[in-house]
């Protein structure tokens, strides 16, 4: 995973999630799907509940609104999956987003990225790259590395723990 | 992954044929004389069997024949492992149920070559 | 890989043997002409013929099969037994000895001497006996054809002979064109499935001479029609291609069809004597060179690798494929799917097998470990081994010899007494170590289990307190005790020897048992001994599954593991609420509510059905809403984000694309408990 130089400017894919604009590094995105069925694996962790089926592989479906604390809401027409390769623990894994709308993929010049407030944020700020401005909207990098190596640590928790229901 | 019976009274001869055919992945069972060899026959499936025919407490001839009684064993490749090269033997040998045979002395590529004409 | 050598077991059972025939000559020379006397000493001699050969010493086989030959005589009555025959015999004897005992020695001009006084007392015993009928067949000048037509006995398959090794080893010799025969089949009626009705004729082309080809049949000739006939290779070109054209739309099966009489030949497409229609009309070209193939060949392991995963596309595919022809109504579609479903299984089968190996291979060199340790260590012990026919994929067989090893290093250094120690305890000066290996349910599982002093609860514990893993207060099971035995750097040894004792090992042994998805149990009695037992699971990337239903979700099960099926009917649906027992025939049967487990939202089934599966030698039930199925399965790993939840062993997907969860049998119930617990310490 290379981390883009700050000073450039950032390639990176917008979308929505429950109504605010988000954005990701274009280097993860491999592909982006209409939803397809989801199979729900029980005792799962509600940020990665689900398997799909992407051409013969089977990929987890995660929903970052677990992460950043939003509320869960039944998909549209317009959801997407963006289907991402990030690092777990060492391994080199497909993974797929929940995202309520695509928009595209755009540039996001180094001046135009703000430093993210630590104080203030409805998000958690380890999860945040920085944000940018759009035509005047805020718009949320994302730190994808920072969102799924905290994945499994909390992994590790529920194992402990199996048997109870955790929140994890 | 087949499973050989071998089947006779000398040590040094049930070695050689486990080594040989170890060797080439299959696994194999032992027993010194027929009764034995019935013993572990009806106890484990076995896909092949190689038998002498001289043996204390009960034969080649008499195993073989005890073998084709038993419902699981019909059909399953019987072959004789043998110093006698007597066409009458062989004959009764037949009679009695075996598939084929092999001569004492054998080479191990001999053993594993008439193992797989029955065997595939 | 056992070490005896063969050959220094056929030298002290050929001692053996020359004893059995000095005593039984010199037995004989009080009693002339005793035949039971002769008939052991022919045999003895025959024994050895036979066998030094084999291992070598064939100077000592040829001379003892001139002395045999001579006995044949007098054992047949062809020649007088003598005193002069007896001394004769003797030196034989002595000479048979030293070609054995000492080759290099032995004096060629004596030992001919005895053959010459031996041929002498009985007629032509110098004469070689009856040699196997040698193929001396001239070098072939080149490529012919023959025309065969060959019949076997009805019998021929329940003597184990199987028709289609034959035909295949017909067209290894050359190129070869098969046509069943099958005038003589019967009508269903009158067919007996374990006979051979079927004949063949067979054009092969090939360099190999007459006598080779006949060989093929060697074990049958006497019995079977067997006609061989040269044919012009220039017809025979032309004779093939028609011949080729000919079959090929009449495999027996299609043609009896349109004659409408498929009875007799429907029969014969599924007989349990496995003659394959697909036989009919083939072209099989394969070269002579081809037969004389390496009986073993190095393959690199991502190959093997990649032909699985190949072999599994194919399995999934294969199933769309069933589920569409299922729902189609034409014939033809459904009988070939069938055959491919058929083929697809075999490959299955035969790829899953190559990489199956013993586990023998692995204990058998651990006899060797045992010997030097005991040595070392100062004490007695003997290794027991068992199921050494248990198979494991390679890989794995490859990653357990350390740890086994280790585990046997501290069976012998902490477990197993001294032999004082023992026998001031009662028990046998010497220890055993028993290594066992065996197949349960969709697990192998390797225990090793000592006869020594068994683990010290106290002492364990009072180490784990030391160490703040456990309270002073606490009640620790025995199990989460031994567990915590395997942590790094645990070790109640008091003196750390250069074998173990720095508490190293078992936390690497525990890690790489449970890198191979395993899980260690550890079991002792004090005083008595100890039990380590690796549960590993079967790493078949393709299993036969059962498909249940559970809610919305579709489930895989190992079929291996599965016992019977029952239902629930709701009346003990809601009697059972409190306490999940079913009586299956007089045994209590717990069970697991699947859907409580999953946390299923949707209404349930009205008959819930309850899967009996067997885990760890007990039976537990699942209930669930529905059985949909046998399922050919292909296991794909699930990624680090759901790899932890451990009753699910992977995922797979369905006909329809769906994907659906693989259940692990043993960490489902073991969850399944864990929760009961959990919510009954909540209420």
């Amino acid at each position: 995973m290379t981390k883009p130089d700050d000073t450039n400017a950032l390639e990176v894919l917008t979308f929505n999630l429950n109504n605010q604009a988000f954005a990701l590094e274009a280097s993860y995105v491999r592909e982006i799907l209409d939803l397809v069925p989801v199979t729900e694996v029980p005792a799962s962790s509600p940020f990665a509940r689900g398997l799909i089926n992407v051409r013969g592989k089977i990929v987890p479906l995660a929903d970052l609104r677990y992460k950043l604390g939003m509320e869960e809401r039944p998909p549209t027409i317009d959801t997407r999956v963006v289907v991402i390769e990030v690092d777990l623990d060492g391994d080199l894994t497909t993974v797929g987003l929940l995202a309520e709308k695509v928009h595209e993929v755009t540039t996001i010049a180094a001046a135009e990225m703000e430093e993210t407030p630590k104080i203030g944020m409805v998000w958690r700020h380890e999860y945040i790259r920085g944000i940018g401005k759009r035509d005047g909207d805020f718009i949320v990098i994302l730190d994808v590395a920072a969102l799924f190596s905290s994945a499994l640590q909390k992994k590790a928790d529920l194992n402990v723990h199996a048997g109870e229901r955790h929140a994890a | 992954m087949k499973t050989v019976l071998s089947v006779d009274d000398s040590a040094s001869i049930r070695q050689m044929v486990k080594m040989t055919l170890d060797g080439a992945g299959y696994t194999v069972l032992e027993a010194a004389d027929g009764a034995q060899g019935l013993a572990q026959a009806r106890s484990k499936t076995v896909d092949v069997i190689i038998t002498d025919l001289n043996m204390p407490v009960m034969d080649g001839m008499t195993f073989v024949k005890e073998l084709r009684k038993l419902p699981a064993y019909l059909g399953v490749p019987i072959l004789l492992l043998t110093t006698e090269s007597d066409a009458a033997k062989k004959a009764q040998a037949k009679a009695a149920g075996a598939t084929g045979w092999i001569t004492k002395p054998f080479q191990p590529q001999q053993l594993l070559d008439t193992l797989k004409k029955v065997i595939g | 890989m056992s070490t005896a050598d063969p050959k220094k077991m056929f030298e002290q059972e050929a001692q053996d043997h020359l004893a059995t025939l000095e005593s039984a000559l010199r037995d004989r020379s009080g009693v002339p002409g005793d035949r039971t006397l002769i008939d052991t000493a022919f045999r003895a001699l025959h024994t050895i013929k036979g066998s030094g050969a084999m291992f070598g010493f064939e100077p000592a086989a040829a001379f003892t099969h001139h002395v045999e030959t001579a006995f044949d005589k007098v054992r047949q009555g062809k020649a007088e037994s003598s005193p002069e025959l007896i001394a004769l015999a003797l030196r034989a004897r002595d000479h048979i000895q030293v070609l054995i005992e000492r080759p290099e020695e032995a004096d060629a001009r004596a030992g001919e001497a005895i053959l010459a006084e031996l041929g002498a007392l009985s007629p032509s015993a110098g004469a070689a006996s009856g040699a196997s009928a040698a193929s001396s067949a001239p070098a072939a000048a080149g490529p012919r054809t023959w025309r065969i037509r060959m019949r076997l006995p009805r019998d021929v398959l329940a003597h184990g002979t199987n028709p289609i090794l034959l035909l295949d080893e017909l067209c290894s010799l050359g190129s070869a064109t098969v046509t069943p025969l099958t005038d003589e089949i019967p009508l269903l009626q009158d067919l007996d499935p374990a006979a051979c009705y079927t004949g063949w004729e067979v054009l092969l082309t090939s360099s190999e001479p007459r006598q080779a080809i006949e060989d093929v049949f060697i074990f049958v000739r006497d019995e079977m029609q067997l006609e061989m006939e040269p044919m012009e290779s220039v017809e025979k070109s032309q004779a093939g291609a028609s011949a080729a054209k000919g079959a090929a739309p009449s495999p027996a099966s299609q043609g009896a069809v349109q004659e409408g009489t498929p009875t007799g030949v429907q029969a014969q497409l599924k007989p349990p004597a496995g003659q394959p229609p697909a036989e009919a009309g083939k072209a099989k070209s394969r070269s002579a060179e081809a037969a004389k193939v390496a009986s073993s060949v190095r393959v690199p392991a991502e190959r093997l690798d990649e032909l699985m995963n190949r072999v599994g596309e194919l399995v999934i595919t294969q199933s769309r494929l069933t589920q569409i022809a299922a729902a189609s109504t034409d014939q033809a579609v459904r009988a070939v799917t069938e055959e491919i479903e058929r083929l697809v299984l075999e490959l299955r089968d035969t790829t899953m097998g190559i990489r199956m190996m013993p586990i023998g291979s692995l204990f058998g060199r651990f006899r060797r470990v045992v010997h030097d340790l005991s040595h070392d260590l100062g004490k007695e012990v003997e290794l027991v081994t068992e199921g050494e026919e248990t198979e494991l994929d390679k890989t794995m067989i490859e990653q357990l010899n350390d740890p086994l090893v280790h585990l046997i290093r501290n069976c012998i250094d902490h477990g197993i007494e001294e032999p004082a120690g023992r026998q001031a305890a009662g028990k046998p000066p010497v220890g055993q170590i028993k290594l066992s290996a065996r197949h349960a349910g969709t697990e192998v599982l390797i225990t090793i289990t000592d006869d020594g002093r068994g683990l010290n609860r106290e002492r364990i514990r009072a180490r784990a307190i030391e160490r703040g893993l456990i309270q002073a207060d606490a009640v620790v099971t025995d199990h989460e005790l031994f567990q915590i035995l395997l942590q790094p750097g645990f070790s109640t040894a008091e003196q750390v020897t250069s074998v173990s004792g720095r508490g190293v090992g078992m936390d690497v042994v525990k890690r790489t048992i449970e890198g191979l998805r395993g899980k260690i149990d550890l079991s002792s009695t004090a005083a008595t001994g100890t039990e380590i037992t690796l549960r590993l699971p079967l790493t078949t990337a393709i299993i036969d599954g059962l498909m249940v239903r559970v809610g919305q979700g579709r489930y895989v099960m190992p079929l291996s593991a599965v016992e019977e099926c029952v239902e629930l009917s709701p009346e003990e649906d809601v009697r059972t609420r409190s306490h999940s027992f079913l009586n299956i025939r007089g045994e209590l049967v717990p069970f697991l509510r699947l859907r409580e487990l999953f946390a299923t939202k949707v209404p349930p089934d009205p008959y819930q059905k309850i899967v009996i599966v067997s885990s760890g030698g007990m039976k537990v039930g699942l209930a669930l809403d529905q059985v949909i199925g046998e399922h050919q399965t292909v296991i794909k790993s699930l990624t680090k984000l759901h790899s932890s939840i451990e009753m699910f062993s992977g995922a797979t997907i369905l006909g329809d694309g769906a994907v659906a969860l693989i259940l692990d049998i043993p960490h489902l119930v073991e969850y399944g408990q864990m929760n009961e617990e959990n919510l009954r310490a909540a209420e």
